[in-house]
């Protein structure tokens, strides 16, 4: 029963669910084919038309995380049995495994990168949040303008400054250069996700706890903290997943030892051109985690994506 | 709005109130450093990062504009140019050319994605069962990496093989080998607008239903006692109501789109030609590959300018909207 007039009808609710669902359908299409595509061989994956049953294969994740030459048949014929499976697949394929590919290096640069500047921002955010919402701060509003308007600049304006600076520093190419880098980016959004987050503790609790015999700081850290958790915890999220997925600066000033997943993946290449399953299995294992995240948070989530229109 | 503000105000209020109470006891009881100097020592490492990072580069890109400076030739004599730079930036064919591919992106863009974003955050509204599932789900493309799906999306996009290029052929006809989406003049702007349209429209879409939520049941109930029809109310009430989440959603979408860099250099480089060069890939290509330091600078220059001046302009818009 409908118990109120602004209530969807059932058919509305219908009709609206459907088309949603077909959207929703559509828009996971690309994201599907990606993974599908990782399990395909490299000939299956440039069929025509384009194949939706197929034999599973993981030629694309072995080829991801090694490299191979390719050997005659003779050289191959010589060889002892292949040891492993993944051996048994480079094989077939007439080539064999030389060594290790860079990609799991790549991603572990990625997590380095993305929870070392993630932990950085926040811990420098909630400082100043925690400033910005209790204290009198002089020029409180021009300062966080101003914070908010460093998020406005392309990133591109200023890599050639930072592409300078860092290469006379000694800090290009390095992980925490990067991790500077990302955490005066993120800094701006984790001040004003935070602040809002503050915002909302009542005061009476840390002036109790300062007329219990608590120092300023004490109080900051046993109550503001601990009420903050939630808020500090989605702040994160949207810190790690800007890190995760940032390309230009990557790009720009990284090539080797600090460089992260983004700007590799692209690189990938097979025998005869782009190697389609092995970059849709590096998709697949870049990407996978990130979208296990937004399931598990999206209440979180959904609630800081929306947050700066909500709020004001 | 207003009521936030009225509630902040009446926040402060208090607060000052209960500390002119009780300034003794607290200040008594607070050991150690005073909160003035807290303020400073946990705003300082902020501010001091962001003008090391951000400012600092700033100015020395203002200063580099007005150089004749080559990154790959450090060591050779620099000299004072006066605005040469920014003259030829504005009267290059280049940059003109750049700026109305910019512009062609960006209106096309917010065009689709507030259409498919408002649409979805009002079907969404309806309260079907099951709808925070499907809205999470449809949220999976705004969060993943541009540079990796852009990537991946130039193989859904080949001729004949694409999955694309196969399903507009399985419902129109035409031969998936007869059009390239990336390679062609005609296509190319419309191929980046439609990945960039299926990434960011969820983003509209979840500002638009904060939007939506806030609107209050009793303003549809009045308005359904006074027999006004459902049309009417979506166009007096629904609409207005949601306008500034709206415009809000626009002037995100619009800054990030201005710069919009990995994503389309990914799709396209640029080509063909120079037609899908945005002004962050011209950018790029006259900073890092033709080595023009010193005018590269000046256009980044003119860039920022550009969107903080649009920006501003906007956002004065849209406090007019959310006063009314």
């Amino acid at each position: 029963m409908n118990n109120s007039i602004t209530e969807p009808s059932l058919v509305q609710k219908w009709i609206a669910g459907t088309l949603v669902i077909l959207y929703a359908l559509v828009t996971l299409t690309p994201l599907v084919w990606i993974f599908l595509t990782g399990f395909k061989t490299p000939p299956d994956s440039i069929s025509y038309p384009p194949k939706v049953v197929f034999e599973p294969s993981l030629e694309g994740y072995v080829n991801l995380f090694t490299t191979r030459t390719r050997v005659s048949p003779e050289e191959l014929a010589a060889l002892p049995p292949p040891e492993t499976w993944y051996d048994e697949i480079v094989r077939d394929r007439e080539m064999v495994i030389a060594g290790p590919s860079k990609f799991a290096e790549r991603f572990v640069n990625s997590v380095i990168i993305g929870f070392g500047s993630t932990f950085l921002s926040i811990f420098l955010g909630t400082l100043s949040a925690y400033a910005f919402s209790r204290f009198k701060v002089p020029l409180k509003d021009d300062l966080l303008f101003f914070i908010l308007s460093t998020r406005m600049m392309p990133p591109i304006a200023v890599a050639i400054p930072i592409f300078l600076m860092y290469r006379s520093l000694g800090l290009s190419d390095t992980h925490l250069g990067m991790i500077l880098l990302y955490t005066a980016v993120n800094i701006s959004l984790a001040v004003w996700l935070l602040k809002g987050f503050i915002d909302e503790i009542p005061r009476e609790y840390e002036e109790a706890a300062l007329i219990d015999g608590y120092s300023r700081f004490q109080a900051f850290v046993k109550v503001v903290l601990p009420q903050a958790a939630t808020g500090i915890a989605s702040t994160a999220i949207f810190c790690l997943i800007f890190a995760w997925n940032e390309y230009a600066f990557a790009v720009l000033l990284t090539s080797g030892t600090a460089q992260t997943a983004p700007p590799f993946i692209p690189t990938i290449i097979g025998v005869g051109g782009l190697d389609w399953p092995a970059i849709a299995a590096a998709a697949t294992i870049f990407l996978l985690p990130i979208m296990i995240f937004t399931i598990l948070l999206r209440k979180h989530l959904l609630r800081g994506i929306t947050f700066g229109a909500v709020r004001k | 709005m207003p009521a936030g503000r009225r509630r902040t105000i009446a926040m402060s209020d208090l607060a000052t109130r209960a500390a002119l109470a009780t300034p003794q006891i607290i200040a008594r009881r607070a050991r150690g450093l005073s909160d003035r100097a807290i303020a400073w020592i946990f705003i300082a490492p902020t501010i001091f990062l962001l003008l090391a990072v951000n400012i600092f580069p700033l100015i020395w890109t203002v200063r580099l504009s007005f150089t004749d400076f080559k990154a790959n030739r450090a060591n050779r004599a620099v000299e004072w140019v006066g605005f040469e730079n920014y003259q030829k930036i504005l009267t290059d064919d280049r940059v003109w050319q750049s700026m109305q591919a910019t512009a062609h992106f960006l209106v096309w863009t917010i065009v689709f994605q507030v259409l498919i974003g408002f649409t979805l955050a009002w079907l969404i509204n309806r309260k079907f069962k099951g709808n925070d599932l499907w809205t999470t789900i449809i949220v999976f493309p705004m969060m993943l990496s541009p540079a990796v799906v852009g990537n991946f999306w130039t193989f859904l996009y080949q001729p004949q093989i694409g999955l694309f290029n196969y399903v507009v052929s399985f419902f129109t006809g035409i031969d998936p080998a007869s059009f390239q989406m990336l390679g062609s003049v005609d296509l190319s702007p419309w191929a980046i607008v439609i990945v960039d349209t299926w990434m960011w429209s969820p983003f509209v879409m979840l500002i638009c239903l904060a939007g939506l939520r806030s609107i209050p049941d009793y303003i549809y109930e009045a308005a359904e006692i006074d027999r006004a029809t459902k049309w009417r109310q979506f166009w007096t009430i629904t609409i207005p109501m949601v306008l500034p989440f709206l415009m809000l959603a626009v002037l995100f979408r619009g800054i990030e789109n201005f710069k919009m860099f990995d994503l389309v250099v990914q799709l396209t480089g640029g080509g063909p030609g120079d037609t899908t060069q945005l002004a962050s890939i011209n950018l790029k290509r006259e900073a890092f590959e033709k080595w023009r330091t010193g005018y590269s600078s000046a256009f980044a220059i003119i860039l920022f300018v550009t969107v903080f001046g649009l920006a501003s302009i906007y956002v004065k818009a849209l406090n007019k909207v959310k006063d009314r």
